[in-house]
């Protein structure tokens, strides 16, 4: 915002005294309330006026504090904002970021859990940007607002209290829009999607610790799809497992495993495997919720068994549990540290 | 301005009154829609078509108090609009017959005319949707100088969600925006009175907000302009305005045809068009003061000349050359 005066800030809750989880806290005192303000609760509209306002010039900042909100500005999203750009040839650009935070844990339930960048990213006009760590998300959200398309951006609210160093932080800002490969690997490529690659890394980790090469690698944006480096990893590695935070049905996980059959079909050993919740509403009650996301013993088995690696299940099964012991009262929360509401 | 500069070119002391002008004007209007309801069926406006014959005035009215400065929104039904700005006849027709040369290129057609050129800035046909923009519009307007924002809606958009969400961030940000309601009574074909009670008023609306509200017959174009004037300079002083104009749609929802024997409207209804008209009702104001009935014809037969050459541009003009179907979209 200090780069560029024309970046705005808008949406429920952003000036207020919690600063949507302290994400804009203190952008209103520092900018001023003609770039930092809240909003009337009135999504579609708001997020109409932020495309009049681009297409003026102003580069709005749209923030929902769960993605399951920004379902009732779709009209705008699907049909205006994701059109303008084509239908116009160009001749107005739509530099708007929208940011949607996916809840999970604490009884978020059936309409403050979804995540939603599978669908927004099957419309075209639309990108869609999901990052798992702290750098990723500052770069990324610098790269979506000097960009004069419309971005989804997907945060995961496990993700929010995440630290890592700001190391590197030029060369990601250096390529938008890329996969990531964290740790390369021969035996398998295993892809996490936002709070999903937290997962994945979880996951690779364990099946190192059996001799397993995985290679890690970070989807980043959804759409567009770094097609390039994923087939590569793949045809490589000659095996695919997806760990998404939505069902695969009619998801980013099927849509990656269309492209690796349409790209890499001969050279797979198996069909791609999915790891995700699934399809299904959220629960509310923790007890059902745990049954709703995959979690990392089940992973791990699925992963074994999916491709025949014949490791120890026993062995994996006891390892789980020493890495998540089981909690009493049962907790949903990333780490026992955090208490809810959130 | 310019192709509705070109066409009133050596026209000017012709045009000698304000009243002759918004007759030119209307005549402008009415004859390149009436010129694409004759040319409908030769199947070349491969696009559904909503025209607004029988409505220019308020299109015609309300875009003459306009400055060049200032933005205007539009929804499907947008040819009177696009037209009465100014926006060029060349790309209008080139948008109808899908053609590069078109406001959008062929990708919008007849209900997507966005011309920066002229700061047409969107037609809009999901009803409602479009006052969301204008209201965006509006917020950007009010952090520059002076522009101001016409929003064009039909009656059925205030049954919309978006409109009230729209009008309460305008009002609540005292942003430059007009909105213009052409009241034509129906919703395609449902009439106003089994949609809405039968005593409502966006008055009271207005009231609730805060801001302005006028509702006036939009047939007579002299009365629809000296109003939009005094709106204009309302909405300039940071006050947003509601004009609802009454009109009456002559020509069926969507196409190019007359729809009286679908029987929607009464026969009693049907026949007071011809006193509403509001090419009849500027055409007698003229010929009341002076303008002879020859002069009218002839300012009939320049601007039914000038449509006929600017088609026949747009008629042979490349269909090629467009950008490709998936261009602009990464």
């Amino acid at each position: 915002m200090k780069a560029d005066s024309r970046v705005i800030v808008m949406g429920l809750g952003v000036a207020d005294v919690k600063g949507v989880f302290g994400t804009t806290s203190g952008l209103q005192d520092r900018f001023g309330r003609d770039r930092v303000f809240d909003i009337p609760l009135s999504e579609n509209a708001m997020t109409g006026a932020a495309l009049g306002m681009a297409m003026m010039g102003i580069r709005p900042v749209f923030v929902h504090q769960r993605a399951d909100f920004a379902f009732t500005a779709a009209e705008q999203i699907v049909n205006q904002i994701a059109k303008t750009i084509f239908t116009t040839r160009g001749d107005y650009s739509v530099p708007i970021v929208i940011r949607m935070i996916i809840g999970r844990g604490w009884g978020q339930g059936p309409t403050h859990a979804q995540a939603p960048h599978g669908f927004f990213a099957s419309v075209p006009g639309l990108r869609v940007v999901a990052p798992s760590g702290p750098r990723d998300a500052y770069c990324m959200l610098r790269n979506a607002i000097d960009d004069s398309n419309p971005v989804i951006f997907i945060e995961h609210r496990w993700l929010h209290d995440l630290s890592e160093s700001d190391a590197g932080l030029d060369s990601i800002l250096n390529a938008p829009y890329k996969a990531a490969i964290l740790r390369s690997g021969e035996d398998l490529t295993l892809i996490g999607v936002s709070y999903g690659f937290v997962e994945a890394a979880r996951l690779a980790g364990l099946l190192g610790e059996f001799g397993l090469d995985v290679e890690l690698v970070d989807l980043r944006s959804i759409s567009p799809l770094d097609t390039e480096n994923l087939i590569r990893s793949i045809n490589k590695t000659r095996r695919l497992a997806i760990v998404d935070i939505a069902a695969p049905n009619f998801s980013v996980g099927a849509e990656l495993t269309r492209v690796t059959v349409e790209l890499a079909w001969g050279r797979l050993l198996n069909f791609p495997l999915h790891l995700a919740p699934r399809f299904a509403p959220v629960p509310s009650s923790p007890k059902l919720a745990l049954g709703h996301y995959p979690r990392l013993e089940d992973m791990a088995v699925q992963v074994n068994r999916h491709f025949g690696f014949n490791l120890n299940e026993e062995s994996l099964k006891t390892r789980c549990m020493e890495m998540n012991p089981p909690r009493t009262p049962l907790r949903d929360q990333p780490d026992l540290g955090q208490v809810g509401p959130f | 301005m310019n192709d509705s500069l070109a066409i009133r070119e050596g026209m000017n002391e012709a045009l000698n009154s304000v009243e002759l002008g918004h007759l030119f004007d209307l005549l402008y209007v009415r004859e390149v829609e009436l010129f694409v309801a004759r040319n409908y069926s030769r199947q070349l406006f491969r696009c559904p078509v909503h025209l607004s014959i029988g409505q220019e005035a308020v299109a015609v009215g309300v875009c003459s108090q306009l400055e060049v400065r200032d933005h205007v929104v539009s929804t499907h039904r947008c040819h009177a609009h696009y037209l009465a700005r100014g926006g060029s006849l060349l790309a209008f027709f080139g948008e109808l017959l899908g053609k590069p040369i078109g406001c959008c290129g062929g990708r919008g057609g007849s209900m997507h005319l966005f011309d920066r050129e002229v700061n047409f800035d969107a037609s809009i046909p999901i009803v409602g949707s479009s006052l969301s923009v204008a209201v965006g519009i509006g917020y950007a307007l009010s952090r520059e100088s002076g522009g101001i924002v016409v929003s064009f809606q039909g009656d059925a958009s205030y049954e919309s969600g978006q409109f009230f969400e729209a009008i309460n961030f305008a009002a609540t940000h005292s942003m430059p925006v007009l909105v213009v309601i052409e009241n034509n009574g129906f919703s395609t074909y449902s009439p106003q009175n089994e949609r809405q009670p039968h005593d409502f008023s966006l008055e009271y609306v207005a009231k609730a907000y805060g801001i302005g509200y006028q509702a006036l017959p939009g047939d007579d174009v002299d009365l629809v302009a000296s109003a939009s004037g005094l709106a204009v300079d309302e909405v300039r002083s940071g006050r947003p305005v509601i004009l609802e104009l009454s009109t009456f749609r002559r020509y069926e929802h969507c196409g190019p045809n007359l729809d009286d024997s679908l029987g929607y409207r009464s026969p009693s209804d049907i026949e007071s068009y011809v006193n509403r008209d509001p090419v009849v009702i500027a055409s007698k104001k003229c010929l009341e003061s002076g303008t002879s009935e020859k002069q009218l014809e002839s300012l009939r037969e320049h601007i039914c000349g000038y449509i006929g050459t600017v088609f026949d541009r747009a008629l042979v003009a490349n269909d090629e050359g467009g950008s490709g179907v998936e261009a602009f979209v990464d």
